[in-house]
């Protein structure tokens, strides 16, 4: 095995993967938790929670570049897996609540405003932390994977296959935003109380949930460079550069695409799942079209086709999000359809091909 | 020219294919009965009925519209045919497999276009055409054995990209790209081999060696060459197939066809 990994993982990824784990596994805990607060190299509660979130959407982007970069098909539903994921979590959360909500009841409050008597089918055993996290990654995997399996087996690409993956998540954002769906309609998730009997505000669990979100983010990038260094990457990438050829080659491209696709919807699961303790709310609107367009945004900027560009795509962006939405929160949106103009226009290749080329 | 999407045969289970060996005893490699095609009324092919032998090298010609590309859809499963039968060997029914399962059962094809993967290298270009378990497991856990290496640097060899292994397939002259896309032919290991227009846009020396590689193939290997170039199919032709309005009109050896007052009339005639 050792042979394999020295060939796939050069000594330049080990060094940023040793820098990222020293990062988010020694210092950012240190400057946060034993570091007093009066100190300049103190990194607050809002540092933590932002660049935690922004890890989650970094783990989306590696995801999308996987199925966008590298095997060519634009999925502008990703949003959808991501709060698929999301809610899953948030259901255990919501079960975590207990007696302690407002209405004191077993059920979650809003099943108390509504006024039903006891728990939908889609609620059984989310109490359960391990039935979660199961349902964290097969609830989007098996929608992608029967969406998928359709839409590949039909043929249906490019621009359309992009069309009705936006009509899918929009759909879904429909059927959330209903109250009879038994997901808390408009409102969704909030007022989390509890993770796994550790309060979930404190700074302490905030750190656990963040260093988690690291890990996550590692082990993602990790695995994404196992795939796209494998065969089975060059075959992906041969199937966006000329489909035709790979189906006569002998590889039926139906499944390929249907592993990538499938296995990019549970990596979104699993970081809607780490974003939701940590932001303490997940609706509806996580499920809007323009949430997954924005994830094309990111890796468009960041650089199609390359992992480390995707992080980087989902950092800049939203580094500029939270500014914008601070400073002058009415032009985000415009600054952000400027920045996708420039970047097509002008940095086909995203920041990454610009590195590439001073280099 | 086709436009049609093919309705694709799914018979497969999650990512197996069916590949039961070819059974070639009658000498015969391909034989299509009466196949008919038509697009919106057009008959790209009427009743088309031909046969192919075992290790043969076959030439079809015929004037643009014939039917020529339409035929190789056929029988690479890209296009169904309306009537008619297309049968592998003795036993494999090519109307019932998909594109993937017939070039598992080895058929391998030139496009008319050189399609090669652009943004891999060489070796790379062949290492996935190499015959192998293709399905998605099997692929992801793939590691390359030493004889696998071989015969991919022997490929490469053979079609005179040897010293090119590591080069970005999307920089080769346009002679090296169909040289590569033959050389990812030959990785599969095929039967039979179909190749439309091999030699267009080769220098005169390319189109050379490209008919002494054909004439080294066959035998091993059955071949249909698909070919505008008079002077070319001349070179390598022993036999001959000329398709008009999409059936036979004309079949045998290059001096018996280029006499044949249907072929004239068709060519030079109205």
């Amino acid at each position: 095995m050792s042979v394999v990994f020295g060939r796939i993982y050069t000594m330049r990824d080990w060094f940023f993967v040793g820098l990222a784990s020293l990062t988010v596994f020694v210092i950012v805990p240190i400057l946060s938790l034993v570091v007093s607060q009066d100190s300049t190299f103190h990194v607050s509660q809002y540092w933590v929670t932002l660049i935690g979130k922004i890890m989650c959407y970094a783990i989306v982007a590696i995801a999308m570049d996987l199925v966008w970069g590298y095997t060519g098909i634009l999925s502008l539903g990703h949003g959808l897996f991501f709060a698929l994921g999301g809610y899953a979590m948030g259901m255990y959360l919501m079960r975590q609540i207990g007696r302690e909500g407002q209405y004191q009841s077993d059920l979650p409050d809003f099943m108390v405003f509504l006024d039903w008597k006891e728990l939908p089918w889609q609620w059984w055993y989310t109490d359960q932390f391990w039935w979660a996290l199961l349902l964290v990654v097969l609830v989007p995997g098996l929608l992608a994977l029967v969406f998928g399996f359709f839409a590949f087996r039909s043929r249906v690409k490019g621009v359309y296959f992009s069309i009705i993956t936006q009509a899918l998540t929009f759909a879904a954002m429909l059927l959330f935003f209903r109250n009879a769906t038994g997901f808390g309609g408009n409102n969704g998730f909030t007022d989390f109380k509890s993770i796994l009997g550790l309060p979930i505000t404190t700074p302490e669990t905030r750190m656990i949930l963040f260093t988690l979100t690291g890990a996550a983010l590692i082990g993602t990038l990790l695995l994404g460079r196992w795939i796209v260094t494998s065969k089975f990457g060059r075959v992906l990438t041969a199937i966006r550069d000329a489909e035709t050829r790979v189906a006569f080659c002998g590889y039926n491209t139906v499944y390929y695409k249907l592993a990538i696709f499938v296995l990019s919807a549970m990596i979104c699961g699993i970081a809607g799942a780490l974003y939701v303790p940590q932001v303490g709310i997940i609706n509806p609107s996580e499920m809007s079209p323009a949430n997954s367009i924005e994830i094309a945004i990111w890796v468009a900027v960041g650089g199609r086709g390359t992992l480390s560009g995707a992080i980087l795509g989902a950092g800049l962006v939203n580094y500029a999000k939270s500014f914008f939405t601070q400073a002058f929160p009415e032009y985000w949106l415009y600054a952000l359809g400027l920045i996708f103009i420039f970047v097509t226009l002008f940095l086909p290749q995203g920041v990454m091909g610009l590195l590439r080329k001073n280099k | 020219m086709t436009t049609s999407v093919a309705t694709v045969n799914e018979s497969g289970v999650f990512g197996h294919l069916a590949t039961e060996g070819l059974d070639a005893t009658h000498g015969v490699v391909l034989y299509l009965e009466d196949i008919s095609v038509s697009f919106d009324g057009f008959k790209a092919l009427n009743k088309l009925t031909l046969s192919i032998d075992v290790g043969e090298l076959r030439c079809v010609i015929g004037p643009n519209g014939a039917g020529k590309t339409t035929m190789m859809d056929v029988i690479t499963g890209k296009t169904r045919p309306d009537q008619g039968s297309a049968f592998f060997g003795q036993s494999i029914d090519l109307a019932r497999l998909s594109e993937a399962q017939i070039a598992h059962a080895g058929i391998g094809r030139k496009f008319q276009k050189p399609t090669i993967f652009e943004h891999h290298s060489v070796f790379e270009n062949l290492e996935l055409a190499m015959k192998a378990d293709k399905r998605v497991r099997k692929t992801l856990f793939s590691v390359l054995s030493s004889s696998e290496k071989d015969s991919i640097a022997e490929t490469m060899k053979k079609i005179r990209l040897d010293d090119s292994s590591d080069r970005i397939a999307g920089l080769l002259s346009h002679g090296q790209k169909q040289w590569l896309e033959i050389g990812m032919l030959l990785m599969q290991e095929p039967r039979l081999l179909l190749l439309d227009e091999p030699v267009a846009g080769m220098s005169e020396e390319e189109t050379e060696r490209t008919g002494e590689l054909f004439l080294s193939l066959a035998g091993k290997h059955s071949l249909v060459v698909v070919e505008h170039d008079m002077a070319f199919i001349g070179k390598i032709a022993r036999k001959v197939t000329v398709l008009h309005e999409g059936s036979v009109l004309a079949e045998g050896s290059m001096s018996k066809v280029q006499n044949d007052p249907k072929v004239i009339e068709v060519y030079l005639g109205r």
